[in-house]
C-alpha cells in the first residue's frame, strides 16, 4: 500500500463492510438509547412518553441491581481465574508426549462443542441433581447429605458450569502457545540450572503471557453476556441470588414486559462492558504489542 | 578443571544406533572440535556430554567423577546453542544473570560478574536491551556471556556460527579463540565447517556415521589422514582421489593428492580446463585429464587458464596412498 491510488482503492474496497458494520451497531444502540428514556410497558401500551432518567434511577435504587452487578463481575472473574489456571495446567499436561495424543486432545476440546443450554442441562440433571446426580450419589456413598448445589451455591454452580464450557477454549489457545516455545530455550534454562518450577516461572509463563491475554480478552467479551446457563439452571434464583445484569435485563423485558427499563439496563451493560474493557486494555494491552 | 572422558558411549533412538560406541578423552583446557558431515552424530554426542540426552550405555566422566546420570545443571558445563536460545522477554543483563540467579547467588555478586562478562564481550552498552533489538553477532555474544559468568568446567558450542554471515563468522571465530586463550577452559565445539575446525582446534575429532574416524591436531589430520574419509573431509578444496592404473603405479588401490600439491606447467598429466574460478589470490581449476579423471588444481592467482585450454600438470607434494578399504598405507 504505497501509492496514493492504491491507498484510495483500499479504502473504497473496505468501505462497504465498514459502513454496514457501523449501521449494524449504531441503529440498535440508538434505538436502545431512545427507549431507555421512554416510558414503554407492553402491558399498558397506551401510556407512553418521556421519563427522563426514571428507568436508570429504578436500576440504581434497586438492591437487585447491585447484586446483579456483583454477580456479573464474579462470574467473569471466577470463570477467568478457573479457566486460565486449569487451562495452563492441562496444556502443560497434554503437551507431554503420550500414546493416543490426538484422541486425548479431541476429548479435552469436546466440551466446547456442547451448546450452552445443553451443557447446563447436563450439569443440572446428571451431576448436580440432589436425587439422580453423580455428586449426590458420591455424597451418599460417603454417608453425607447431598449438597443442593443450585439452591445453596447458585452462583458458584453457574461459575462451575461456565468454566467447564470455556476451559477447552483456554486450553487450546494456551497449548498452541506452549508448542511454539523453542525447545532450545528450555534446554538452555536446564543447562543454566533452572528447576522445573523455575523453567515454568521464568521461561514458559512469560512466553505464554500474550496467549493468556488473548484468552482473557476474548472470554471477557463472551462471559459478560452469559445468559443461557442461568436461564436453564437457576433462573436467576433462588430469589435474585444468581441474577446477573443480562439476566436482570431479560427479566425486565420478558417477565415485567417493561421495555424502557430493559433498554436502560442494556445501556448500563454497555457502559459496564466499556469500563471493563478499558481496565483490561490498560492492564493487559501492552502484552499484545510487537 | 575440565577433563572429560567418554567410555563406550552408545546412543540409539529406537532401533537406530546414532552412536554405536565412542571412547574419547578430552584433556583439561583443550579446544576440541567435533567435525563431520550433517547427520554424523556430532551434535548428539555434544548433547550426551551436556546431559540433554540420556546415554543408552557407557559412561561419561567429568573431572574423574561419573556424570553419566547427572542432570545437565549438575555437570558444571555451559552450552551455547545454534539458535543462541536467549530468553526473549528478558534484558541482556537478565539473560546473562539468569544462571547466577538460578544458583541463588547474591545480587551484588551477580552484578559484578555480569559487568565483567559484558566488558570482556563488548556488551556493556547493550545490557538493558532485549535480544530482539540486537544483531546476530551481538546475540551470539550474549549467549557466550551467559555461558562464561557461570565459570563452568567446560564450554559446549553447538554450531554457534552457522547463523552468522561470512564476515561476522570470521570475526567471531577469532573472538572465541581469544576467549579460549584467556580463559584456558576446556571447550568442545561442534561444526560441519572444516575451516572452523582447522583454525580453532587444538584437537579435531572427525566423526562419520556415529564413529570416530580420526582424532588429532589439525595439521596431523591434514598431513597424515588415517583413511580416505578424513583425507577428503579435511582440506579445501577437497583432495583429488585417483583410482586405477595411475594408483597401481604407486602400489595402492587409490591415491589422493591435494589441489595445492599439483603444479601447472610441465608434467606427466595433460588435460583440458573445464571450470576455472579466479579468486585473485588463488585460481581453482577443474581439469579433465585423460585416463585419470577430473582433477581440482589450486594454481596461483595470476594464471591465465580458461575454459577449453589444454594445460600440463605435475604432482608436487605428498601423494597419499590408500588400500581397497580406504585405509592409508
Amino acid at each position: 500500500m504505497s501509492t496514493q491510488s492504491s491507498r484510495l482503492a483500499a479504502r473504497m474496497m473496505v468501505a462497504p463492510s465498514v459502513v454496514l458494520l457501523l449501521i449494524w451497531m449504531i441503529v440498535p444502540l440508538a434505538m436502545t438509547l431512545y427507549y431507555s428514556f421512554r416510558f414503554y410497558r407492553l402491558l399498558s401500551p397506551d401510556r407512553t412518553g418521556w421519563t427522563g432518567f426514571t428507568n436508570y434511577l429504578w436500576f440504581f435504587n434497586s438492591p437487585d441491581f447491585w447484586l446483579a452487578l456483583w454477580n456479573t463481575l464474579a462470574l467473569v472473574g471466577g470463570v477467568l481465574v478457573i479457566t486460565v489456571t486449569l487451562g495452563i495446567l492441562i496444556a502443560l499436561l497434554i503437551d507431554q508426549p503420550v500414546k493416543g495424543q490426538g484422541l486425548l486432545r479431541i476429548l479435552v476440546i469436546a466440551p466446547f462443542f456442547v451448546m450452552p443450554p445443553v451443557a447446563a442441562s447436563i450439569w443440572e440433571n446428571l451431576f448436580m441433581h440432589p436425587q439422580n446426580g453423580l455428586f449426590a450419589a458420591v455424597a451418599r456413598g460417603f454417608g453425607a447429605q447431598p449438597i443442593l448445589f443450585l439452591e445453596q451455591y447458585p452462583m458458584l454452580s453457574v461459575i462451575g458450569i461456565v468454566s467447564w464450557e470455556w476451559l477447552p477454549f483456554a486450553t487450546l489457545i494456551l497449548l498452541t502457545a506452549l508448542q511454539s516455545l523453542s525447545s532450545e530455550q528450555l534446554e538452555a534454562a536446564e543447562m543454566d540450572g533452572a528447576s522445573a518450577f523455575s523453567r515454568f516461572r521464568y521461561i514458559i509463563l512469560p512466553h505464554m503471557t500474550r496467549a493468556i491475554t488473548v484468552v482473557i480478552l476474548i472470554q471477557t467479551i463472551f462471559l459478560l453476556g452469559i445468559f443461557g446457563e442461568i436461564f436453564t439452571t437457576t433462573q436467576g434464583g433462588p430469589g435474585s441470588a444468581s441474577t446477573t445484569l443480562p439476566y436482570m435485563i431479560f427479566k425486565q423485558a420478558i417477565a415485567a414486559k417493561d421495555i424502557g427499563r430493559a433498554a436502560a439496563g442494556g445501556i448500563i451493560a454497555v457502559i459496564l462492558a466499556n469500563i471493563v474493557a478499558y481496565f483490561l486494555m490498560r492492564g493487559l494491552g501492552r502484552n499484545l504489542e510487537n | 578443571m575440565g577433563k572429560i572422558e567418554l567410555t563406550k558411549v552408545r546412543k540409539s533412538f529406537g532401533d537406530v544406533d546414532v552412536i554405536p560406541g565412542i571412547d574419547l578423552t578430552i584433556e583439561n583446557g583443550e579446544f576440541v572440535v567435533f567435525v563431520g558431515p550433517s547427520g554424523c552424530g556430532k551434535s548428539t554426542l555434544l548433547r550426551l556430554i551436556a546431559g540433554l540426552e540420556d546415554t543408552t550405555s557407557g559412561t561419561i566422566e567429568i573431572d574423574g567423577k561419573d556424570a553419566t546420570n547427572l542432570p545437565p545443571a549438575k555437570r558444571g558445563l555451559a552450552m551455547v546453542f545454534q539458535s543462541y536460545a536467549l530468553y526473549p522477554h528478558m534484558t541482556v543483563r537478565k539473560n546473562i544473570a539468569f544462571p547466577l540467579k538460578m544458583a541463588g547467588m547474591d545480587q551484588a555478586e551477580q552484578d559484578r560478574r555480569v559487568e565483567r562478562a559484558a566488558k570482556v564481550l563488548n556488551l556493556a552498552t547493550y545490557l538493558d536491551r532485549r535480544p530482539g533489538q540486537l544483531s546476530g553477532g551481538q546475540r551470539q555474544r550474549v549467549a557466550i556471556g551467559r555461558a562464561i559468568v557461570r565459570e563452568p568446567a567446560a564450554f559446549l558450542f553447538d554450531e554457534p556460527l552457522s547463523n552468522l554471515d561470512a564476515a561476522l563468522r570470521v570475526g567471531m571465530r577469532q573472538e572465541i579463540s581469544e576467549l579460549h586463550q584467556s580463559l584456558k577452559t576446556t571447550m568442545i565445539y561442534v561444526t560441519h565447517d572444516q575451516v572452523e575446525a582447522m583454525t580453532m582446534a587444538d584437537k579435531i575429532v572427525v566423526l562419520n556415521a556415529g564413529r570416530i574416524e580420526q582424532v588429532g591436531a589439525p595439521l596431523e589430520l591434514y598431513n597424515h589422514p588415517r583413511n580416505l574419509f578424513v583425507a577428503c573431509f579435511i582440506g579445501s578444496p577437497k583432495m583429488n582421489v585417483i583410482e586405477g592404473a595411475e594408483a597401481a603405479k604407486h602400489n595402492a588401490h587409490s591415491i589422493g593428492i591435494r589441489p595445492e600439491h599439483i603444479t601447472v606447467g610441465d608434467g606427466p598429466w595433460e588435460g583440458v580446463v573445464g571450470l576455472s574460478e579466479h579468486l585473485g589470490s588463488d585460481s581453482f581449476l577443474k581439469v579433465a585429464v585423460e585416463g585419470i579423471g577430473t582433477l581440482t588444481v589450486r594454481a596461483p592467482g595470476e594464471i591465465h587458464a580458461h575454459h577449453g585450454d589444454r594445460i600440463r600438470l605435475a604432482p608436487a607434494g605428498k601423494i597419499h596412498r590408500f588400500d581397497a578399504q580406504g585405509l592409508a598405507l
